[in-house]
C-alpha cells in the first residue's frame, strides 16, 4: 500500500464528547502535517466499488473493524501510577445490502457517531453529482501540548483511507449480484485491515493518568478508543477535490 | 527454551497462553453457533474478563477444550487445532476449517510479559472476532438449521489439513511473539464447496433448498467425537448445575475477583414429565401462534435430557413449531457424540405444520443434550452421559420423555401422540376433550354442506371455544367447532368461516377449462397475425409504459 500524505483541506473533527477548539487545524501549516504524517505516521488506502445504498454500510464495516481494534476499556487509574482496565463487549452486525456480517464494539455512542459521519458522506456523494467517488479517512492521533501562544498540535500516527467508488446497476439480477460480490470484497478488506493491525507497529505508548487525554479519547462511556478524526471529501476521477468541507469545518471553529 | 524469564513472568505467561487458548476456541465456537453474538461493554473492571474482553465462557467448549490440551500448552510440534465441518441431516460430513493455533520457536525475548504481550493477545482475539466472520462457514453456519448442522472438534497435536479438499486457502490471523516462542493463530479454509449426494433413499425436501454453494460427499469417518455447534448456554440469570469451571475465576492481572461460574440450566428431572418444571417456566410465555422466539428460549431448552427419540421433553411446553424444530434438529445432533457419523436415529420430519421460521430456532436446540446435561448429584454421570451417543446408557438420568405436540392454529395433521392431559399448555382450559382425528379436520374435508344454518362447529386447535359437537349425521367423525382464530362474528356480516368455506372451492376461470377452448389449434394460429397487428398499432403506448417503469 502506497503511503500518501493526509488531504491537507478537510478535517471536521469526529469524536464525540470533544469540546476543545480546533484551530490547529488552521493554524498548523500544513507543512507539520506532511511532516508528520512522512516521518512517524503509517497511511493504509482500501478501495471498494458499491452500490449506492450500500455505501453506508461498508463504510461503517470498515471503520468499526478498525476502530474494534483500535479501542481499549476504560482506563481506571489506581495509586502509584498502576491501572486497570474495562472490558470491551462486542456485537455482530449484520448488513440489510449487503451479505455480510462485521463485528463491532459495543458502544452505542461510537456507532452514533460514526454513523453521523457516514450519513453526511453519503448525502455528499449524493448530492456531488459527480462520478461517484469519494473517500474518507480515519485518522489517529496523539495531542502534544505546545508553549503558549501556540495551541497543542494534532501529530497523527495511523490514517486509514477508504476509497468509494459508487455504481449504479440496472437489473434486479445485477443487484443481488453485487451484494454477494461487496460481501465477499468486504471479507479480503477485513483480512486487510487485521493484517496491518498484527504487524505490531507503533503505538503510542500508555499514558500516565495526566496524559491520558492527549492519547485515548475518554469521552465515552463504555469504551476508550485512541483518539480519532473522521474525515471525507468527494473527488473527480482525478483525485482532486470537488467538493471540501470547509463550511463545516468553519461552523465548528465558530461554533465555539 | 528456558531464558532470563524469571518465574513469575514465566507463569504469568503460561496462564495467559492457557486462557488465550481457551478463548480462541470460545469465539471460534461461538462465531459458529448460528446467530449474533452480542456482549456488552464495561466501563468497571471485573478482572475475571480476560484480556479485557467480554467473551463468554460456554462451560461445555471450555471443558472439551482442557480435554484436548490436558495440561499442555501449544508447543512447537503440538497445536491446538478446532476442526469446524458441516453434516447434513443425511450423514453426508464434510471439513470446512481448521483453525490452529500453533508456536514455533521464534522468540521475542525482549518483550515484556505482563503488558504487550497481554495486550497483543488481547488484539490477537479480537482480530479473531473479526476474522471469524469473513470466512465461508460463516454464512454456512448462520444458516444452519434442519439441512446440515456445524459441528466442531478439538484436538491437539499436528495439523491435519486433509480433509479441507483441494486448493483450500489460508488466512493468518495473527501472531503474537513471547520470550518463548511466538504464537501463531491462523485459519484453513475450504473452498470447493461442490457437493453431489449419493445417497439412494429418498429424501423429503431437496437440501439444496436455502443453499446455493453445492456441497461434496467427502464420506469421513469421524474418527473423534465431534460436537454440534449450536448448542447455548442459558443465561446467567437461570440456576445451573452443570460443573463449573474453577479456573475461570483466576486473576486476570491487576485486580483480583471471582467470576461467577457459567450457570446452565440442567434441571434433569429424574423422573416425571408429569410435572412441569417450574424453574424454566418464566421463559416459556411464548404465544402459541407466535413464531418469533427469542434467546430466552434457548435456555429452557436445556432442561431435559433427550432420549434416544430425540425428542423433545415433556415437563416443558413448547409450542409446536418450537418442538418440531427439537425433533428435527435433534436426530443429527444426538447421533453425534461418541459416534461414528452414523445415519440419524430418528427420521428427520422437519416439518409436521412446523413453519419455515424454524430455520433460526432450530439452532437453538441443546443439541447435545447428551454431552452437555448433568445431573445434579454427580458429575460422573456427566461423562457417562456424554459419552453414550443418545444418552441411552445413562442410568438413571435419560428417561422416556413424551413426544410433546401442541397444535397450532390451522395445522392439519396432528399427531396420535399428543398427550393433552399431561401438559401445561396455555389456553388448556379450551382444548377440546377428545383428540382429533385427521378425518374431523374440516380443513382436510370439508363438509358437503352445513347441516345447520351456523357455520360448522370445530376447534382447530386448543386456542378455539369448545363449542361442543353440532348434530351431525356421520359417526365415523365427529363435526367439530370450526372456529378460525381471531375472527369475530359480530363485526363481519359473514362470518370468516362460512366465507371461507364458500370460496374454498371456487370454479375454474374460464380460459383454463378445456371445453371453450374448442378451437382448434389452425384457427389459434391463425388469428395470431390478427393479435400481432393490434398489438404493433399499439406499440408506442407500450414503450410509453414500459418508459415509466424504468
Amino acid at each position: 500500500m502506497l503511503t500518501h500524505p493526509v488531504p491537507e483541506t478537510v478535517l471536521a473533527r469526529v469524536a464525540p464528547g470533544w469540546g476543545e477548539a480546533p484551530p490547529s487545524l488552521f493554524l498548523s501549516p500544513s507543512a507539520v502535517w506532511a511532516a508528520g504524517c512522512r516521518m512517524n505516521c503509517r497511511s493504509e488506502v482500501l478501495e471498494v466499488s458499491v452500490e449506492g445504498r450500500q455505501v453506508e454500510e461498508a463504510m461503517l464495516a470498515v471503520l468499526h473493524t478498525v476502530l474494534l481494534h483500535r479501542s481499549t476499556g476504560k482506563f481506571h487509574y489506581k495509586k502509584e501510577g498502576t491501572y486497570s482496565i474495562g472490558t470491551v463487549g462486542t456485537q455482530d452486525v449484520d448488513c440489510d445490502f449487503i451479505d455480510f456480517t462485521y463485528v463491532r464494539v459495543s458502544s452505542e455512542e461510537l456507532d452514533r457517531a460514526l454513523r453521523k459521519v457516514v450519513g453526511e458522506f453519503k448525502d455528499a456523494l449524493r448530492n456531488s453529482g459527480g462520478d461517484g467517488l469519494g473517500q474518507m479517512s480515519l485518522e489517529f492521533y496523539q495531542k502534544k501540548k505546545s508553549r503558549w501562544p501556540f495551541s497543542d498540535e494534532c501529530i497523527p500516527w495511523e490514517v486509514w483511507t477508504v476509497k468509494v467508488h459508487v455504481v449504479a446497476l440496472a437489473t434486479e439480477q445485477e443487484r443481488q449480484i453485487c451484494r454477494e460480490k461487496v460481501g465477499e470484497k468486504l471479507c479480503e478488506k477485513i483480512i486487510n485491515i487485521v493484517e496491518v493491525m498484527n504487524r505490531h507497529e507503533y503505538l503510542p505508548k500508555m499514558p500516565t493518568q495526566s496524559e491520558v487525554d492527549n492519547v485515548f479519547d475518554t469521552g465515552l462511556r463504555d469504551v476508550q478508543p485512541y483518539l480519532y478524526k473522521i474525515s471525507f471529501q468527494i473527488t473527480d476521477a482525478l483525485g482532486t477535490s470537488v467538493t471540501t468541507t470547509m463550511r463545516r469545518l468553519i461552523k465548528d471553529t465558530l461554533a465555539l | 527454551m528456558e531464558t532470563d524469564l524469571n518465574s513469575q513472568d514465566r507463569k504469568d505467561l503460561d496462564k495467559f497462553i492457557k486462557f488465550f487458548a481457551l478463548k480462541t476456541v470460545q469465539v471460534i465456537v461461538q462465531a459458529r453457533l448460528g446467530e449474533k453474538i452480542c456482549t456488552r461493554s464495561s466501563s468497571s473492571p471485573t478482572g475475571s474478563d480476560w484480556f479485557n474482553l467480554a467473551i463468554k465462557d460456554i462451560p461445555e467448549v471450555t471443558h472439551e477444550a482442557k480435554k484436548a490440551l490436558a495440561g499442555q500448552l501449544p508447543a512447537v510440534g503440538r497445536s491446538m487445532c478446532v476442526e469446524i465441518s458441516l453434516k447434513t441431516s443425511e450423514g453426508d460430513s464434510m471439513e470446512l476449517e481448521i483453525w490452529c493455533l500453533e508456536m514455533n520457536e521464534k522468540c521475542d525475548k525482549e518483550i515484556k510479559v505482563s503488558y504487550t504481550v497481554y495486550n497483543r493477545l488481547s488484539l490477537l482475539l479480537k482480530s479473531l472476532l473479526a476474522i471469524t466472520r469473513v470466512t465461508p462457514a460463516y454464512r454456512l453456519s448462520r444458516k444452519q438449521g434442519h439441512e446440515y448442522v456445524i459441528l466442531y472438534r478439538i484436538y491437539f497435536g499436528e495439523v491435519q489439513l486433509n480433509g479441507l479438499g483441494e486448493g483450500f486457502q489460508t488466512v493468518r490471523v495473527g501472531t503474537v511473539g513471547t520470550p518463548v516462542g511466538t504464537i501463531t493463530l491462523s485459519c484453513a479454509y475450504r473452498i470447493n464447496l461442490a457437493f453431489m449426494s449419493t445417497r439412494q433413499f429418498e429424501r423429503t425436501p431437496p437440501i439444496m433448498g436455502i443453499i446455493i454453494d453445492h456441497f461434496v460427499d467427502r464420506p469421513y469417518p469421524s474418527s473423534s467425537p465431534m460436537h454440534p455447534c449450536n448448542y447455548r448456554t442459558a443465561g446467567e440469570d437461570t440456576g445451573g448445575t452443570y460443573p463449573s469451571v474453577e479456573d475461570s475465576q483466576e486473576v486476570c492481572t491487576t485486580s483480583f475477583s471471582t467470576s461467577p461460574p457459567s450457570q446452565c440450566v440442567f434441571t434433569v428431572t429424574k423422573a416425571h414429565f408429569q410435572t412441569p418444571t417450574p424453574v424454566v417456566t418464566d421463559t416459556l410465555r411464548v404465544p402459541m401462534a407466535g413464531l418469533a422466539f427469542s434467546h430466552q428460549l434457548s435456555s429452557s431448552r436445556l432442561s431435559y435430557q433427550p432420549a434416544a427419540l430425540g425428542v423433545g421433553s415433556a415437563d416443558l411446553a413448547y409450542p409446536v413449531v418450537f418442538a418440531a424444530g427439537l425433533n428435527a434438529t435433534h436426530p443429527h445432533q444426538l447421533m453425534v457424540p461418541g459416534k461414528e457419523g452414523g445415519v440419524p436415529l430418528a427420521p428427520n420430519q422437519p416439518a409436521h405444520g412446523a413453519q419455515a421460521d424454524q430455520e433460526r430456532l432450530a439452532t437453538y436446540t441443546p443439541s447435545d443434550g447428551a454431552r452437555c446435561a448433568a445431573t445434579p448429584s454427580s458429575s460422573e454421570d456427566t461423562e457417562t452421559v456424554s459419552n453414550s451417543s443418545e444418552g441411552r446408557a445413562s442410568p438413571h438420568d435419560v428417561l422416556e420423555t413424551i413426544f410433546v405436540r401442541k397444535v397450532g392454529a390451522f395445522v392439519n395433521k396432528p399427531i396420535n401422540q399428543v398427550t393433552l392431559t399431561s401438559l401445561d399448555i396455555p389456553f388448556a382450559m379450551f382444548a377440546p376433550k377428545n383428540l382429533e382425528l385427521e378425518d374431523a379436520d374440516p380443513m382436510v374435508n370439508p363438509p358437503d354442506s352445513p347441516e345447520t344454518e351456523s357455520p360448522l362447529q370445530g376447534s382447530l386447535h386448543s386456542d378455539g371455544s369448545s363449542g361442543g359437537s353440532s348434530g351431525n349425521t356421520h359417526d365415523d367423525f365427529v363435526m367439530i367447532d370450526f372456529k378460525p382464530a381471531f375472527s369475530k362474528d359480530d363485526i363481519l356480516p359473514m362470518d370468516l368461516g362460512t366465507f371461507y368455506r364458500e370460496f374454498q372451492n371456487p370454479p375454474q376461470l374460464s380460459s383454463l377449462s378445456i371445453d371453450i377452448g374448442a378451437q382448434s389449434m389452425a384457427e389459434d394460429l391463425d388469428s395470431l397475425p390478427e393479435k400481432l397487428a393490434v398489438h404493433e398499432k399499439n406499440v408506442r403506448e407500450f414503450d410509453a409504459f414500459v418508459e415509466t417503469l424504468q
